[in-house]
């Protein structure tokens, strides 16, 4: 085992021991399920067919997105690696010999996939209770909503990773992580499927990386992309994910060569 | 005599200079430029103990920073272990150990032996080595009873004793730190002074550390550098260093009442406070004791040693001049 497979594992124990966080999480995130989804069957009573979808898609993609919040994390948590750099326990860090990227996103992949199976899960399972709620048609389907997913655990991380970088430069990233959590839910869909944004606002939104994050997952999951449509879906993700990465691999170099760790 | 082996620290006229922006009316930005550490040069050659003294802000932790990768020099030449820090950082991290005293290189939510075990996958330890090492070094400083506790459950003292075998799970050859025993208590930093002289004595690590402790000088440290705005003024050992800034011991007498300052031979007050007066000894402290105490009705008194800050203070009344050159000692010279 390497030690990005032990910092993996670190990652999700760590989270395994947060019980009554993991509780609430679920307990939120279905609650706010049911709201949502009552107001989409509402919506698409009125107007049915809205975005090629049915009922049962949209309470479909409501709980999707609630059960991907503990994957992308998309109000957070922050990555510890801001607080280290704003005390400059990044010190630390930078006396080991790992790269800074690599560790950090092998910590939160095990966050994400702890996320996944214990709060994503059981949230998805109140939605399948309590609604009537379209499936994926068959294996395929359900693989390739895996691969969704995880290319979407990659993008949130990589997005996180570039808003805790921003302590290098700004002394205190808490103002950018703030504005991060607000704008993310509404970009990447999780507040309201993108389709229902006018345009050209939800044709910006897509093209974004936020809604590799919800919007491109849960359009997998409703099975709206076969062939070469689903491939062209994971590719953007994958592609958002690729430069999201290397943006803060290329950040990391940066912000190390340059900026001075702080404290004494 | 043997060839003197290569130097595991060579610093040629090192510096660091800090660049601070600030904002000025309106969106002006004035940069001010701090001088942390200038022209620092010394070498440091294999089994050697040194304690890099100076009082705050004197710039011993950007040194330490600049010696293991984290800080660029922005003057002179840096080579620690053969490599060059900033840009080796991570090859020179398997050859070295490091503790930062305020900080812990142990993670908060896992048990010792957890983070001991992450550690060993960070440094491709092999499993046996590990064990062994693992082994030896909890022994020496009596971890055993805290290997499970989650190191946020642990005290200063047994934190403190988890980063030092943090810091030499890979058999590192040199070891940097950075207050140690900050925060301590005395047993536990005799704990920890006793295992840094074994560990060089045995293993032959070289050891650097920053201290304000003069203890740990005086128990570990058979040189000593002292740094002040960012220089070296003083290289040397620490009866050499003593014996350049003489300053003088001080007995402490808390009088059973409230007395004008006392007057002996050999002692002059040099402060008081209701009871207690301080004495500033220039001669012998027996004399002056048995003669206090004949004087006086005496609650109690104490001897104190200068400490290594009144030294050091002393070594800049003497030297003012920043610019002066640096005192060399005896020690640069004979080091093995
Ligand atoms: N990140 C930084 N940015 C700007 N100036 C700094 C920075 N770090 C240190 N300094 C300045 O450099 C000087 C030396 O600081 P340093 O931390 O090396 O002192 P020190 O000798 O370790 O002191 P102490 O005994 O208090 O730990 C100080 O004047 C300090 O204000
Ligand atoms: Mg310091």
């Amino acid at each position: 085992m390497g030690v990005y497979t032990s910092v993996f594992w670190h990652g999700l124990r760590r989270y395994a021991t947060y019980r009554a966080a993991t509780a609430a999480g679920i307990l939120t995130n279905s609650v706010f399920g049911c709201v949502s989804a009552f107001v989409l069957i509402a919506v698409w009573e009125a107007r049915p067919g809205l975005a090629g979808w049915d009922a049962a898609d949209a309470v479909a993609f409501v709980f999707v997105a609630q059960a991907l919040i503990g994957v992308v994390a998309p109000f957070g948590p922050s990555l510890e690696i801001g607080e280290r750099i704003r005390t400059g326990d990044v010190a630390i860090d930078l006396i080991r010999p790992v790269a800074l990227p690599a560790w950090w996103l092998a910590q939160d992949l095990g966050r994400a996939a702890f996320g996944a199976v214990f709060r994503g899960v059981p949230t998805f399972a109140v939605g399948a209770l309590l609604f009537t709620l379209t499936l994926p048609d068959g294996p395929a389907q359900w693989l390739a909503f895996a691969a969704a997913t995880l290319l979407a655990a990659l993008v949130g991380f990589g997005l996180r990773y570039l808003y805790a970088l921003s302590a290098f430069w700004v002394v205190d990233d808490r103002g950018v992580q703030a504005v991060a959590w607000l704008v993310g839910p509404f970009f990447s869909g999780m507040f309201l499927p993108l389709a229902l944004f006018p345009e050209p606002l939800g044709a910006v939104l897509r093209a974004l990386p936020w809604s590799a994050m919800v919007q491109v997952p849960a359009e997998v999951f409703l099975g709206d992309h076969t062939g070469a449509g689903l491939a062209a879906a994971l590719g953007f993700q994958a592609a958002w994910a690729a430069a999201l990465l290397l943006a803060g691999r290329a950040l990391t170099a940066t912000a190390v060569r340059r900026v001075v760790v702080q404290g004494g | 005599m043997t060839a003197p082996s290569a130097p595991v620290i060579d610093a040629e006229g090192v510096g660091k200079e800090f660049v601070l922006r600030r904002r000025t009316r309106g969106l002006r930005r004035a940069a001010t430029r701090v001088p942390a550490v200038s022209e620092v040069s010394f070498t440091v050659r294999p089994g050697e103990t040194v304690g890099y003294l100076g009082p705050n802000g004197a710039g011993k932790s950007t040194t330490l920073k600049m010696l293991v990768g984290i800080l660029t020099p922005t003057a002179g030449r840096l080579r620690v272990a053969g490599l060059e820090p900033a840009r080796q950082r991570t090859e020179l991290a398997y050859r070295i150990g490091v503790v930062f005293g305020q900080r812990t290189t142990l993670w908060w939510d896992l048990p010792l032996r957890d983070s001991f075990a992450l550690l060993r996958r960070m440094y491709r330890v092999p499993a046996a080595e590990h064990r062994a090492r693992l082994e030896e070094l909890v022994e020496l400083l009596e971890l055993a009873p805290f290997l499970a506790t989650p190191v946020r459950q642990l005290s200063l003292g047994q934190r403190m004793r988890g980063d030092l075998t943090a810091a030499l799970l890979h058999d590192p050859s040199l070891l940097v730190l950075d207050e140690p025993t900050i925060g301590l208590d005395v047993v536990s930093k005799a704990a920890v002074r006793d295992f840094l002289r074994r560990m060089n004595a045995e293993r032959g690590t070289t050891i650097l550390l920053t201290t304000h402790d003069l203890g740990d000088v005086e128990r570990l440290c058979r040189r000593v550098m002292v740094i002040d705005h960012g220089r070296v003024a003083f290289d040397g050992d620490l009866a050499g260093l003593r014996a350049l800034a003489p300053v003088p011991r001080t007995l402490v007498v808390d009088l059973a009442a409230p007395a004008p300052p006392i007057d002996v031979p050999g002692a002059r007050v040099i402060r008081t406070d209701g009871p207690r007066q301080w004495l500033e000894l220039a001669g012998n402290p027996a004399a002056v004791i048995a003669r206090v105490s004949h004087d006086h009705e005496i609650a109690d008194l104490t001897l104190r040693e200068p400490d290594i800050e009144d030294v050091v203070t002393r070594l800049y009344r003497e030297r003012p001049d920043p610019s002066a050159p640096a005192i060399a000692g005896d020690v640069r010279h004979n080091v093995e």
